[in-house]
This record gives structure tokens, C-alpha cells and sequence, in this order.
């Protein structure tokens, strides 16, 4: 049996689940980029944009901003995916323990849940591109593109962070990844200020986390800074590339393990 | 310890022996822990074949070995003629598992639980909507198709756990613990059920620790204790091996039971076992054993002759002690 006919069918369960519980998750997903791009690009940002904005590239505040909204987003909504509902998955609903019942392997099970994952982070995504563009912070069509690179950056966590989450034993080590290891991530990632502002051994432990990466690939794409650096572009988009397959190459070692015990 | 008793084939009569599990030597460890070790059964087509046993006796590790949802440490087991590592996924399209505990999707329907089950089997929804009907139908839950799972009592999730596992017309149903938990009324629907699918030629494979199921299910069966089988046979062939026909119960009060558990050590039982409120006497003739005892002088204050049960065979086999 062929990798991916098995996973579509944990997809449609969930499916078939999220068309009962959508309602519930719609306002806030709308609500959360109105709050931020309200009070940073037009709250704060008319604050910055009095001074110099050249270490901004020369752009407006909410500009700068938007994008990494959109990548910090996408990397919200990949913990909140992958981190909760994985792990409810086998000690709350047990929709993995039914599924297993079933041919479905547990790589088929990761899968299935993950493109399901990929589908809300894209959900999102589009969500906050279209309020972007309502408050005019896009500047380039170039934006099409921070659309795949905002997905992708979603992935990039997601699958990591599913493959842990399966293995989890107590619910409370989620709580230690969204205070130790979002949160840093989110202010310090190139998100709400450019990364020359940071001392220089801090820079380079920024570079090296994946959110720099997507925040920089969406910019570029949002303000059509992009076709300047194409090579740059390539490096981000592999890094992530990278680390959403690695992610989805330990999920299924990690859901194997975890599932048939 | 491997097992064909003579009356298997009468049991099996009209099934053509046809063997679906064999498993030989089949162990499973979890680190240093041993739950099933070494164990050798084969189970027949269209047979109800139940595994009785204390909690952690090994009967739900070696569920879930069938259910090919737990690689055996060693071993061979083979289910359906191939092997649950490698064919797991081809294997379990036709098994059909009732879970210990109820793993319905309770913000769904009882009709979508189905349809969602259906998907992962491959199913086209035509002929899922087909196979739900009807099996709500069997399990009486017809009227409540559009009902939400969670207000339903436990009797009803568990007739509705069980449509859900034959919704892929399953050639062995694997139930662990099948009534643990119902009431009286619950418990008897879910038996009348499981009969009928017997009867219709589904192969049943239960675990239970309530030996009036095993009873009224099984025709064979298996007792485990420490991972290994303890005994196996028919009910009836366990009841005469390791029980004697009647069992003559005796209550003397607190102040004569243990001067009376003295004296009826040497009494002519086949076995004697002291309680703390009363003393049984395993014989051939009840009725005889109580007129001895009287005429020995011993006037209980209670007494019962009742015939000997599967659930006797059990604590003998089992101890009475507690584990877990």
C-alpha cells in the first residue's frame, strides 16, 4: 500500500470533526491579527515612524510589522495543531487509538493529522494576508509568495513539534515550550524590531532559530524585497524545508513508538 | 503447554477447523516486565474463544498482539495465515476490536461516528450509509442516529462501539472487556448480541473477568495468571477438571467457624476451603456431604448446595489474592 491514499483517509476524520467545531475557533483567528496589526502597526508604529526608519529598510512601522505577524502566526497556530490536540489524541478523545484499530499505520495517523495542521495554518495565514492588505501594509505582489512561505514556516514547527507532542506524558510540558520557547521566539525572531538592534552574540543565536527565517521570507515577499536577494530567499525557504521534513521524518518513527507499545 | 481436547471438533463442527490465530511461544516483555510469556493456542472459525484471568494476568497484551497494534517480543503468531508485523495494515481490515474503555467521538453523531470509522477501512460512503442502517438497526440505536454521542448511557456507547467495529463486516471481533461496567439490562443486550453474531459465523475473541460471560459466550476458553495459560478447555471440561460437581457452603457464626473449620479439615471433601464467614466443601453429592457433617455432630447455621461454576475453577486457579 502507497504512502499517501492511508493518510487521506485521518485526514477526512478530521475533517469531519473540524466542520462541527469550526464556528468556535473562527473569530479569534481573525480577531488575534486585528488586535495585533491595531495596536503595533498604527498604535506603536506611528510612534516610530516620527523618527528615523531607516534601520526599517525605510519603511512604514505597520509595513515592517505585518509580515512577521503573518510568519509568528503561522508558528502559533502549528503549537496550538500540534501540541494540545496530539496529545489529546490518545489521552483525551482517542481519535488515534480508533484509528489504529483500522489499516491505518501510525505514520499513515501522523500524516493524516499533519496535512490536516498544514490546512489551519493555511486557514490562518490567509486570514491575516487578507487583513494585511486591509490595512495596507502590503506594498509588492510579491505577497502571493508570503503566503507559501508563511505555510511553510507553519509546517516547519508543526511537524517537530507533533513528533514530540506524541510522546508526551503530562500535559504540563506544554505549558514550558509556549513560556520557554514560543515566547522568545515571537519577540526576538527580526518580529517586532530588526535584529541590528540586537547585540551581536544575541544576533547569531537569532539567526539560527527557524522563526528569523520565516519572518525574513515573508518580509521580503510583503515589501518585494525578495527578487534582490534570490540566493537569500533559497537559504531560508531550505531551512525550513529542512526542518519540516525532519520533523515529519521523526513523527512517524516517534507515533510508531508511541503507539504500537 | 499446546491444547486440542477431544470435544473441540464437536464444538467446531461445520467450521472446517479452519485456523485463523495460531500463536506459538508468543511472549511479550515491556523492559524487564514479562505480561504474556510463552504462551500456544490456535483459535478455530466461528468459535467464541474467551480469555479469563485476574487484572494484568497478560489478557489485553495479548489483545493487542491479535489486534496487531503490539509487535510480540518473540515468538510466532500469525493471524488470518500472515504475519501482524509486516501485513498489520491488511490484517486489521478484517478485525474487527471493541476497545476496553469507550473511544467514540463524543461531539459527533452516532451516525458519524460510523461514517468516520467507515473512512479509515476505505469504505465508499453508499455502501457505509448501507452498513450503518443495518447496523443500528442490530444494536437497537436506529432511532438515535442523529444524536449526539455524549448523552448516551453506557449500555448505548457500548452497543454503539460495537456497529462501529463491524462496520468492515470483520471475519474475527476482538472484545476487551466487553460488559465490564453495565448494569444488569446492558449486560444481557450486549450478550444477546454478540450471540447473534456468533451464529451469523463471526469469530469471537474476548477477554472477561466475569465468569457468568464467559459462560453464557464461550465456547473455549483460556484462564491466565502471570502471563501463561493456567488452564483451557470448554466451561463444562473446566468445571469437571479443576472444581468437583457441587460445592456444599457452610456458615457456622463467628463463634464455631474455626472449631468447625478444624474438624471438616479431615472430612472426606475433595477439597475444603476456609473463609472468613464461611467453609466450602468441594464434593460429588451435596446433599450427602451435609447429612455427614450433621451426623459428625457440626449443625451449621446456614448451609447451600449449589453446583460448581466456572467461578470456582477460576479462584482456584487464580488465588484468591489481590494484585493490582
Amino acid at each position: 500500500m502507497s504512502l499517501w491514499p492511508l493518510s487521506i483517509r485521518a485526514l477526512r476524520c478530521w475533517l469531519t470533526v473540524y466542520r462541527r467545531i469550526w464556528r468556535s475557533g473562527i473569530w479569534s483567528s481573525v480577531l488575534g491579527p486585528v488586535c495585533y496589526l491595531g495596536a503595533l502597526g498604527f498604535g506603536l508604529g506611528s510612534l516610530v515612524d516620527r523618527h528615523s526608519t531607516a534601520s526599517l529598510g525605510g519603511v512604514p512601522y505597520l509595513a515592517f510589522v505585518a509580515p512577521a505577524i503573518l510568519a509568528s502566526g503561522a508558528m502559533n497556530s502549528a503549537m496550538n495543531q500540534a501540541s494540545y490536540p496530539v496529545f489529546g489524541s490518545i489521552k483525551w478523545n482517542k481519535i488515534y487509538l480508533v484509528a489504529q484499530a483500522s489499516p491505518l499505520r501510525p505514520g499513515d495517523i501522523f500524516r493524516g493529522h499533519l496535512m490536516f495542521m498544514a490546512m489551519r495554518i493555511a486557514m490562518n495565514a490567509a486570514v491575516v494576508i487578507v487583513i494585511m492588505w486591509a490595512f495596507g501594509s502590503v506594498r509588492s505582489a510579491w505577497v502571493a509568495l508570503a503566503y507559501p512561505a508563511a505555510v511553510l514556516t507553519g509546517l516547519a514547527f508543526a511537524a517537530p513539534i507533533a513528533a514530540w507532542a506524541v510522546t508526551v506524558k503530562l500535559e504540563t510540558s506544554f505549558g514550558y515550550v509556549f513560556r520557554f520557547v514560543m515566547m522568545p521566539l515571537m519577540l526576538f525572531s527580526g518580529t517586532f524590531f530588526p535584529l541590528s538592534q540586537l547585540p551581536a552574540g544575541l544576533r547569531a543565536l537569532a539567526y539560527a532559530t527557524p522563526l528569523w527565517h520565516g519572518v525574513a521570507l515573508c518580509r521580503a515577499f510583503s515589501l518585494g524585497t525578495a527578487p534582490g536577494d534570490p540566493l537569500g530567499m533559497l537559504g531560508h525557504a531550505a531551512y525550513l524545508t529542512v526542518l519540516a521534513a525532519a520533523g515529519t521524518w521523526a513523527g512517524t518513527r516517534t507515533y510508531r513508538r508511541r503507539l504500537y507499545v | 503447554m499446546s491444547y486440542s481436547p477431544a470435544n473441540v471438533d464437536q464444538v467446531l463442527e461445520g467450521s472446517g477447523n479452519e485456523v485463523l490465530v495460531r500463536a506459538r511461544g508468543l511472549t511479550k516483555k515491556f523492559g524487564s516486565f514479562t505480561a504474556v510469556e510463552g504462551i500456544d493456542f490456535d483459535l478455530y472459525r466461528g468459535e467464541a474463544f474467551g480469555f479469563l484471568g485476574p487484572n494484568g494476568a497478560g489478557k489485553s497484551s495479548t489483545m493487542r498482539m491479535i489486534g496487531c497494534v503490539s509487535p510480540p517480543t518473540s515468538g510466532e503468531l500469525s493471524i488470518l495465515g500472515r504475519d501482524p508485523v509486516r501485513d498489520g495494515s491488511a490484517i486489521r481490515a478484517r478485525l474487527g476490536v471493541v476497545p476496553q474503555d469507550d473511544t467514540l467521538d463524543v461531539e459527533l453523531t452516532v451516525r458519524e461516528n460510523l461514517l468516520v470509522y467507515g473512512r479509515y477501512f476505505g469504505l465508499p460512503r453508499h455502501v457505509i450509509r448501507e452498513r450503518t442502517a443495518a447496523l443500528l438497526d442490530f444494536v437497537q440505536l436506529a432511532d438515535r442516529a442523529k444524536d449526539k454521542v455524549d448523552p448516551l448511557s453506557g449500555g448505548l456507547k457500548r452497543r454503539l462501539t460495537i456497529a462501529r467495529s463491524l462496520i468492515n463486516e470483520p471475519e474475527i471481533l476482538i472484545l476487551d472487556e466487553p460488559t465490564t461496567g453495565l448494569d444488569p439490562q446492558a449486560r444481557h443486550v450486549v450478550w444477546d448480541r454478540l450471540f447473534r453474531l456468533k451464529q451469523r459465523g463471526v469469530t469471537l475473541i474476548l477477554t472477561t473477568h466475569y465468569m457468568d460471560e464467559a459462560e453464557q459466550l464461550c465456547d473455549r476458553l483460556v484462564v491466565m495468571d502471570h502471563g501463561r495459560f493456567a488452564a483451557e478447555g470448554s466451561p463444562r471440561d473446566l468445571i469437571a477438571r479443576y472444581c468437583s460437581p457441587e460445592v456444599l457452603e457452610l456458615r457456622f457464626g463467628p463463634a464455631l467457624h474455626e472449631t468447625a473449620a478444624d474438624k471438616l479439615k479431615d472430612f472426606s471433601a475433595e477439597r475444603t476451603e476456609v473463609l472468613a464467614d464461611r467453609i466450602l466443601l468441594y464434593v460429588t453429592d451435596g446433599d450427602a456431604a451435609l447429612a455427614a457433617v450433621r451426623a459428625a455432630g457440626l449443625e451449621p447455621l446456614t448451609s447451600l448446595v449449589r453446583r460448581g461454576t466456572l467461578e470456582d475453577v477460576f479462584l482456584r486457579l487464580t488465588g484468591r489474592r489481590l494484585e493490582d
